[in-house]
């Protein structure tokens, strides 16, 4: 445990907390590079997952993609794009967005396959457009599982993240393979506790939200149920 | 593409080091993952916290816990313990799940036919149980197997010697095909890998070919 101890005292340091190499810059440039990254994700990905999951075409595009992207190995990508790319956060954010991609595909698609076909044709029924359809109908109902999707890849780059370190100047890896590089082990142990604090505290607050999406869509009878009166009185 | 076909020895030689960290990990991840499966399906009390607990695991980053690892464990930092360590906790955290599903949709009427015809407990498990969780635990055993020999190129950046070797090294002397020679022998040998699995599931499982033909 005697490792344990000095990896505390490495991250007790308070030298240890400033300037841009601080635990707090790293902090910042890993949730950065995260956030940067899962958003063009998902702008490519939950579009274009909803709109296969609606037009119920093209699954098995989905299926495979995420098949391969598990025999995908990331550190291959990561190096091919930092050889493509030079050193730098381009090669490491666009190795994040393509991991990104399959998991936030497969939760869109998956969540809106999911709904009961009945439900969307009702709405069309009583003449919602196609449009209408999709943002009022299927995407809510779709929620739960598309947050699920969300999740597995928020997880996926907050980890992978980490590597990017070994091309860019960036994020809390820069400690693990400053600490290889100069075998200060409590260095490298520290900057792997922060990054396992940073992943278990992003799992837990998106399961969270997984939680609450299913409460509040999962069950649209249970819910309307519990409140107080239905909306259509005060219409 | 003259690379590989120079330096097919050495691609060779990576390949079986990363089948002795890959293999023994994933038939850790079997028998760990087998027993708590089946008592999360059981006792559905004990069960859940323990489900929540794996999906906790696996969201744990690889290179940090290869580097926390041998401070727990007090093994070497770049040794063939601590990859399959980490490797069989990946494992296991992602075939519990499949293997509690696989035990949970065992008919409980089939259990039920076999303790009435005399099965002891021990029986039931390894005569009605398992054999009809084979097809479940199977597609689970095919997930962990690919993403097993997608994670040992993790092992490069500290030093343990896979495939993944090709990548780290590829990537400093600035090889391109070298990376690429990395990247895809490490899905060909996923894609055998998935394939043997397949097989192997067919032979434990002879009754569902008898029917399908």
């Amino acid at each position: 445990m005697n490792l344990f101890q000095e990896a505390i005292a490495w991250l007790a340091d308070p030298a240890h907390w400033t300037g841009p190499s601080g635990i707090p810059v790293r902090t910042l440039q890993h949730l950065g590079l995260t956030a940067f990254a899962l958003v063009v994700a998902a702008v490519l990905a939950l579009p274009a997952g909803v709109l296969i999951g609606h037009t119920r075409r093209g699954a098995g595009v989905v299926g495979g993609l995420s098949g391969a992207a598990r025999a995908l190995p990331t550190l291959g990508l990561l190096t091919l794009f930092g050889l493509a790319l030079g050193i730098g956060v381009a090669a490491p954010l666009v190795a994040l967005i393509v991991l990104a991609i399959p998991s936030l595909l497969a939760g869109a698609y998956a969540g809106v396959q999911a709904v009961d076909p009945a439900i969307p044709a009702a709405a069309k029924a009583i003449g919602f457009a196609p449009t209408q359809v999709i943002l009022r109908v299927e995407l809510p109902l779709s929620l739960p599982v598309m947050v699920g999707g969300i999740r597995a890849a928020t997880l996926q780059v907050v980890s992978t993240a980490t590597l990017a370190a070994y091309t860019a100047d960036a994020g809390l890896g820069r400690y693990l393979f400053a600490g290889l590089k100069t075998r200060d082990y409590p260095q490298m142990l520290a900057g792997a506790l922060l990054v396992v604090v940073l992943t278990l505290v992003l799992e837990l607050v998106l399961a969270a939200c997984q939680r609450a999406a299913a409460r509040r869509f999962a069950h649209p009878g249970a819910a309307r149920a519990s409140r107080p009166k239905p909306r259509i009185d005060s219409d | 593409m003259s690379w590989p076909v120079a330096n097919w020895e050495r691609v060779v030689s990576l390949a079986a080091d990363h089948l002795v960290l890959s293999v023994p990990a994933i038939l850790i991840s079997i028998v760990l993952a087998v027993p708590i499966g089946r008592l999360a399906a059981r006792r559905p009390r004990i069960g859940s916290p323990l489900l929540s607990l794996a999906s906790l695991a696996y969201a744990i980053p690889a290179l940090p816990l290869l580097i926390i690892l041998p401070a727990l464990l007090g093994t070497p930092l770049r040794s063939w313990q601590t990859m399959v360590a980490a490797l069989s906790i990946y494992g296991v955290a992602l075939l519990v799940r499949s293997a509690a599903d696989a035990f949970g949709a065992v008919d409980a009427e089939l259990r039920d036919a076999a303790v009435a015809t005399g099965f002891a407990p021990r029986g039931l498990f390894w005569r009605v149980d398992l054999p009809l969780a084979v097809p479940v635990l199977v597609s689970g055993v095919r997930v962990v197997t690919v993403s097993t020999i997608s994670l040992v190129t993790i092992g490069a950046l500290v030093g343990v010697s896979s495939l993944g070797t090709l990548l780290t090294d590829g990537f400093q002397r600035g090889i391109a095909a070298e990376v690429w020679t990395g990247v895809l022998s490490t899905l060909l040998l996923a894609l055998l890998l998935d394939a043997l699995v397949l097989g192997i599931g067919r032979l434990l499982t002879p009754w569902n070919r008898r029917a399908r033909s």
